[in-house]
């Protein structure tokens, strides 16, 4: 098992992400700069983790949608590779149009920090299958910008497609619908503010993060 | 030719910062200010001499970094 996390600069979660893969999961994690042409071969999963790449210049992720190995994390989408964006990772990824929405600035205007619980809205996809019967799951937030915005027929789909994958149990930000993460049509492009990579042991409040990487990683 | 491009949130879309801004100026005595939305300005130097031209081009950079159009407009002004 070969997993990837993508390093841009602004970035604060990279090594949380790949500790937090490694001993979940057992995986090999490999760090790739933001600069590179060419990803690793043989990736079962490319994790975009968070921070504030980029400083958050102009738009949150927007910088970071255009980093030169953005394209070949698209190329790696098309092929059907895991990717989970975490946070600044979600925001990227709807920048680079991997992910439908956008991340607005929290409507009560603060970073939220804190933990969160979670609705398993759906239980199918492979980065969820491993919950098993459970359908709640703690994870922790940090965000200043993460209210999830899309039109309301953007909405109506994701709800009717099953691409809602976790929703807040008690929203903190304004997210429309609650919504906390999200995949593509294709199932494999995971985005979501909560942090799975600060939930993966139990000295950490919860280990419902680890179960999302040993799911993604599992369905390789 | 130097461009202005202008990107606010779309109408519909929370601007929480207008809303804070709004409410400030309420509280400071001007209580008729309604619909404040902050958006940002973005001002460069552009070599073209075709303004008609150099307008695709700064449209062009809107929609594909200036702006996300999930959520902001932008208004160009070319001078």
């Amino acid at each position: 098992m070969k997993a990837a996390v993508i390093v841009f600069p602004g970035s604060n979660c990279d090594r949380d992400c790949k500790v937090a893969i490694e001993r979940s999961t057992g995986a090999t994690v490999e760090m790739v700069w933001h600069g590179e042409t060419d990803l690793p071969d043989g990736l079962d999963l490319i994790v975009l983790p968070g921070g504030f790449s980029y400083g958050d210049y102009l738009r949150c992720g927007a910088m970071a949608a255009l980093s030169p190995v953005m394209s070949e994390v698209k190329v790696a989408a098309a092929r059907g590779v895991a990717i989970v964006g975490i946070c600044n990772g979600f925001q990227i990824l709807c920048e680079a149009h991997l992910l439908p929405g956008a991340l607005l600035r929290n409507d009560q205007l603060k970073y939220v920090c804190k933990p969160v619980e979670l609705d398993i809205v759906n239980a199918q996809t492979r980065f969820t299958a491993g919950y098993g019967p459970q359908r709640q799951a703690v994870m922790t937030v940090g965000n200043g910008e993460g209210n999830f915005f899309a039109d309301e027929a953007t909405l109506n789909r994701l709800e009717g497609e099953g691409q809602v994958v976790f929703r807040y149990r008690d929203n903190p930000n304004g997210s429309a619908r609650a919504i906390a993460g999200i995949v593509n049509t294709a199932g494999n492009v995971l985005g979501l503010m909560p942090h799975p990579d600060r939930a993966f042991e139990a000295e950490l409040g919860s280990t419902d993060g680890a179960t999302l990487f040993r799911s993604a990683l599992a369905s390789a | 030719m130097r461009a202005k491009v202008q990107v606010f949130l779309k109408p519909g879309v929370l601007d929480v910062q207008g809303k804070a801004v709004e409410q400030a100026l309420h509280g400071l005595g001007w209580p008729s200010v309604a619909d404040v939305r902050v958006g940002k300005t973005i001002e460069f130097n552009l070599a073209a001499a075709d303004p008609a031209a150099a307008e695709v081009e700064v449209k062009a950079m809107c929609e594909k970094l200036l702006a996300n159009t999930v959520i902001e407009s932008y208004r160009v002004e070319l001078a």
